[in-house]
């Protein structure tokens, strides 16, 4: 689904993405894991088409991605927590608002995703001022948003940091129904509880790949018992406490 | 001598019960963790304490003064860290401690001997004369704490503080906390994170307002008395689908490379030996030991 070969983007004499190779699969979860200023947010604009590559290659699902760019944005949703719904808009505008900007007749849409919104508790609050929607169902909402067209691709940034461990594993368990459609998903996070629910991860330091595999394979080479430690290991934190 | 201690607290806004009957207690130089999800009272519990809400039953006694008519005592001796960021952007990282110390009447001559010590600790002198708006997100977290203590409280009250903040930082802003408490101040801090409710001397877990557990993390996990298992397959997906049928979905966790299966009782190893049977590309399950996320989830069911 995704292909990079030598990705590299540079911003004036810094590198801010070095020789990442990347193939993921139809299906696959997969997880962009660093630090602030690590080059994952930076690649995943790539990814998506936001931002050109100096050198290198983006393939998606074939097609390259400078090339096609038309095409592949609508092959492409995007969730963020952060920015991506209007509060003063009703829940079912926001939705309505997503499918005018992906240019996808609306009801037929709504039809689609019925079985997702009930699934999440959404039904009932479609004519909810979004700005009055507890997180979780905010973070829900946005996820639903950015499946309007139907895309096969996915990209999630931190999307279930701030909620409680059960909303969590309930989300998780419907991006799990989506893989198991086809769909690929992938996750950008600082937020080490969500990588583990990743098929495979990357984790960034400086722009370079530091770390590449399925979180158990990670965990057992690096001899760390969970992904934090993990994760602060391959980075080098000394003394590390958490 | 408490630091704190509260008995059967409860906290009303209308007819919502936020809070009902918390007891804790608080000694000195602990590290004291409020654990919930959203909604749970975290903020309406640090907010009583801090004196900034009122309380309609029971008692909040901190460094010896009744909040129920010591307000002002009580301020003057704390230290608050509140859920989002209340630095004032537009000054400096200099200007924002002067700020915090007029504030709690410190003298001046006082207030740059604490400063000194607040730079050496946070490492935030190089940045003194930088936008507190400019500052990275847990270089703004340090500078909040260092405002929260400017004052030398003896007990810091911090909501969420690292939340939003990056892995690297988070375990910096730890190792600030535990020095701290090192020097003899108690905090009491609620987080969402589960691996640093693992790094407090004692936590409460609340659930809807109501305590659902209390003690050392060690002691919540180990008190816990279901078992935890950890199942791998080539098809994980597949092995999924066939455990669904076996067991209750809630008790089942798709991680990305195993499942983890919640049971009241430990598997005997024929059930294994014929889930084995019946599904060949079950590679294994193994007991393993549970995580404050894996207790907290059960008792909050």
């Amino acid at each position: 689904m995704i292909h990079t070969s030598h990705l590299v983007k540079q911003f004036g004499s810094f590198k801010a993405v070095d020789e990442i190779n990347l193939e993921i699969g139809r299906g696959e979860i997969f997880g962009f894991l660093g630090a602030n200023g690590a080059g994952k947010t930076t690649t995943i604009r790539m990814l998506s088409g936001l931002l050109k590559p100096s050198s290198g290659e983006i393939r998606i699902d074939d097609l390259d991605i400078v090339r096609h760019s038309e095409q592949i944005k609508h092959k492409l949703g995007y969730m963020s927590q952060k920015f991506s719904l209007y509060p003063d808009l009703k829940a079912v505008e926001n939705l309505q608002f997503y499918a005018g900007i992906y240019r996808v007749p609306f009801e037929p849409a709504l039809k689609r995703l019925e079985p997702l919104l009930e699934q999440f508790g959404l039904s009932s609050i479609l004519n909810t001022l979004t700005q009055d929607l507890p997180m979780g169902y905010k973070q829900r909402l946005s996820l639903v948003a950015a499946l309007m067209h139907d895309p096969p691709l996915v990209f999630l940034d931190e999307p279930t940091s701030g909620v409680d461990p059960q909303a969590r594993r309930e989300f998780w368990q419907v991006i799990n129904d989506l893989a198991n459609l086809g769909k690929t998903i992938i996750v950008s996070t600082h937020f080490m509880d969500e990588a583990e629910y990743c098929h495979r991860v990357i984790i960034m330091q400086d722009g370079r790949e530091v770390a590449l595999g399925n979180p158990a394979e990670l965990k057992t080479k690096h001899g760390s018992a969970n992904m934090q430690e993990l994760f602060l290991k391959v980075l080098g934190v000394s003394d590390a406490k958490l | 001598m408490n630091v704190l201690k509260i008995q059967e607290l409860s906290v009303r806004y209308g007819p919502v019960e936020a809070l009902s009957k918390v007891d804790l207690e608080v000694q000195p130089a602990m590290v004291y963790g409020i654990i919930g999800p959203d909604g749970a009272g975290k903020t309406t519990l640090l907010r009583s304490i801090c004196t900034l809400l009122p309380y309609q039953e029971g008692s909040i006694e901190v460094l010896g003064y009744d909040a129920a008519n010591r307000a002002k005592e009580i301020r003057a001796r704390i230290g608050y860290m509140p859920q989002r960021f209340s630095l004032y952007q537009d000054l400096s990282v200099q200007q924002n401690l002067r700020f915090f110390a007029r504030l709690f009447k410190v003298n001046h001559a006082d207030m740059l001997k604490r400063r000194e010590q607040l730079y050496k600790f946070s490492r935030l002198e190089p940045f003194a004369k930088r936008l507190a708006g400019n500052l990275s997100g847990g270089m703004k977290q340090k500078l909040a704490l260092s405002c929260a203590l400017i004052h030398t409280p003896g007990l810091i009250i911090l909501d969420e503080p690292t939340f939003g903040v990056d892995p690297v930082s988070r375990v910096e802003f730890w190792q600030l906390l535990h020095q701290l408490k090192a020097d003899g101040i108690s905090i009491v801090v609620s987080t969402p994170y589960m691996d640093e409710a693992s790094q407090c001397d004692q936590v409460v877990l609340l659930h809807k307002g109501r305590m659902i557990g209390q003690g050392s993390p060690a002691e919540i996990i180990s008190g816990w008395k279901g078992k935890l298992y950890s199942l791998t397959s080539s098809d994980l997906r597949k092995l999924y689908e066939f455990l669904l049928s076996r067991a209750n979905k809630e008790d089942l966790q798709l991680f990305g490379s195993e499942i983890h299966l919640f049971s009241e009782q430990e598997l005997s190893s024929d059930k294994i030996a014929s889930w084995q049977r019946e599904f060949p590309a079950l590679e294994s399950c193994v007991e393993i030991k549970p995580g404050m996320e894996d207790v907290f989830l059960r008792m909050m069911q």
